[in-house]
């Protein structure tokens, strides 16, 4: 009960701080997620094809059951946009969480253990961390797939490196702390040790590292997405939103690749600016450089 | 070096023979092709056949162009070099200049402005950005090309949508480490000196502050090839990122294994140079 208290106490303490208007931002498209079927006013995959290629609701031939008009299938912007939300959060936590797991295991084994498998190790970790993002993510669409589960675990394959390279360094350095000294004495296993005295504190690195890294992730997904690789077709991804966009630009259907960039872009900058906000609360020291 | 072609190849264990393979083959064609492309034999001898023929820069051909996969990649090195090129300028530029501008009036407007600007570079995915630009330059104004190949006028929008993403790095870390050096002794030590400020920044504190930002913008001279997959595939750009994107839609397995490979060989090779360029640049680094 108190630790539930104390967790609360903190929580709320970190909302207080946090900048306020990403946090709205995020707090809509969450919201959005959780409830796109109460919220969106159509169907997000079935059009109306009697109303194709409506413009915004502003606009001369705008109506307002379409706000932000329809697209080439006659499918409502604003319902397609709403659902693309779920998807783009669900891959971005869900890889995010998976890449932190399996990066932050590697990484405490092997700076822990030591010796020749960190060695081993860590060369592998490198040799992953030089192949280029974007391309990594193609190359594996390539050989997997397309479909939402399957980008989670491309996400999560091609961005588990770097937690896996900082709790090493991380773990490094603090084994040689006291505290282990006299937890190895006291008769904990290693498995012990690594669970209760290693990992709580590399945990602020993990979640700082994590939340500079969601944004970047949305990112990819909606690139590969783009691409034709990512989240197939007829979902309602961000993404494919713009690749589908991208034959009306010539004839000046403007709002059919503008609203979806926006969506991302205002996601993807919330979660920068507080994953920037949660780097500085979360570690004092960087307070007096910038 | 050697360890990035070894996870490549141990990729290649998934069952290639489904990916060359054309929809609708049955299991007779599926055995033919496992035979022709020796993908019958055991894993350590794939992965050493392998090894042997990529040394000799050997990478299989496409199955799309009926060529070698490397001379296909060669022939599209020109135009990603160039718009990396380009978009490395724009972005330095970019950076460099918001940088110092921003360290030198901390606080006021224009460091605001900066520090927007970078935020929304930094969100935006550039494939967005190129699509904006095409709407607003070439569908509305009618200035600029919606893509293609062989002009200034054709590299400008492509340049700038990939390059302004990067500048933001550039601008934070110029901004960063240029108060970091305007602190320092030796530039106090100009100041009673009496110097204009424009040569205390301009000459002393600028030539210190660089150093991260060459650093950082030799690895991400990579990583931009990496990241205009998409741009290039949004403006037609016949480079590596689009012939990627061509070998990735069409299931041409072998040409996107070998841009892979090629861009994580020059990025492994970058950071050796960038580690050479340091040294250079601060004559305090020196490696044994």
């Amino acid at each position: 009960m108190n630790r539930l208290v104390f967790f609360l106490g903190q929580a709320w303490d970190i909302l207080k701080r946090v900048p306020k208007a990403p946090l709205l931002i995020l707090f809509i498209l969450v919201a959005s997620a959780l409830f796109a079927n109460l919220l969106a006013p159509h169907d997000p995959e079935i059009g109306d094809p009697r109303q194709r290629l409506l413009p915004p609701f502003w606009e001369e031939r705008g109506r307002m059951q379409y706000l932000l008009g329809t697209d080439t299938m006659g499918r409502d912007i604003l319902s397609r946009l709403i659902y693309g939300s779920r998807i783009s959060l669900l891959v971005a936590f869900a890889a995010v969480i998976f890449a932190a797991c399996i990066g932050t295991t590697i990484g405490i084994c092997a700076g822990f253990i030591g010796g020749w498998a960190d060695q081993i190790i860590m060369r592998f970790v490198d040799a992953w961390l030089s192949i280029p993002t974007v391309m990594f993510g193609i190359l594996m669409a390539v050989i997997m797939g397309p479909g939402v589960f399957n980008i989670v675990i491309i996400m999560s394959l091609v961005f588990w490196t770097r937690y896996a390279r900082i709790t090493r360094g991380e773990t490094l350095s603090l084994k040689t702390r006291d505290f282990v000294h006299l937890a190895t004495i006291a008769g904990c296993g290693r498995w012990r040790i690594m669970r209760k005295h290693i990992l709580p504190n590399v945990m602020s690195s993990v979640i700082t590292l994590a939340s500079l890294q969601i944004g970047i992730v949305v990112v990819v997904e909606a690139s590969l997405t783009f691409l034709g690789v990512g989240v197939p077709p007829p979902k309602p991804a961000w993404g494919l939103m713009l690749s589908e966009g991208r034959g009306g630009l010539i004839a000046g259907y403007w709002w059919l690749v503008v609203f979806p960039g926006v969506a991302i872009a205002l996601l993807v900058m919330s979660f920068n600016v507080i994953g920037d906000w949660l780097r500085l609360y979360l570690d004092p020291h960087y307070r007096n450089l910038e | 070096m050697v360890s990035v072609i070894v996870f490549l190849a141990a990729h290649l264990s998934g069952d290639p023979a489904l990916l060359i393979a054309p929809p609708g083959a049955d299991e007779a064609d599926l055995k033919e092709i496992r035979q022709r492309f020796g993908l019958d034999k055991p894993l350590p001898i794939q992965y050493f056949n392998f090894i042997r023929k990529g040394l000799k820069g050997d990478l299989g051909e496409s199955i799309l162009y009926g060529l070698p996969v490397s001379e296909i990649v060669i022939g599209h090195l020109p135009a990603t070099f160039l718009l990396i090129g380009a978009a490395k300028f724009i972005s330095l530029g970019i950076g460099l200049v918001a940088g110092v501008l921003a360290a030198r009036r901390r606080g006021g407007w224009l460091d605001n402005l900066v520090r927007w600007f970078s935020l929304a570079g930094l969100s935006m995915p550039n494939f967005w950005i190129a699509l904006l630009l095409i709407l607003v330059f070439s569908v509305q104004l009618r200035v600029l090309p919606t893509g293609g190949y062989g002009s200034v006028a054709h590299l400008l929008m492509p340049a700038f949508s990939l390059g302004w993403y990067f500048s933001a790095g550039y601008t934070r870390l110029t901004y960063s480490s240029l108060l970091q050096v305007l602190n320092s002794e030796y530039i106090k030590l100009a100041r009673v000196k009496g110097l204009p400020e424009i040569s205390i920044v301009g000459k002393h504190a600028f030539k210190n502050a660089i150093i991260p930002v060459v650093t950082l913008a030799g690895m991400n001279l990579v990583v931009m090839i990496s990241g205009a997959v998409a741009v290039e595939t949004v403006f037609a750009w016949p480079g590596l990122g689009q012939l990627m994107y061509i070998g990735a839609v069409n299931r041409d397995f072998n040409v996107v294994q070998a841009v892979v490979l090629f861009v994580s060989i020059l990025m492994v090779m970058m950071n050796l140079l960038v580690d050479i360029l340091y040294a250079y640049l601060d004559p305090r680094i020196r490696y044994q």
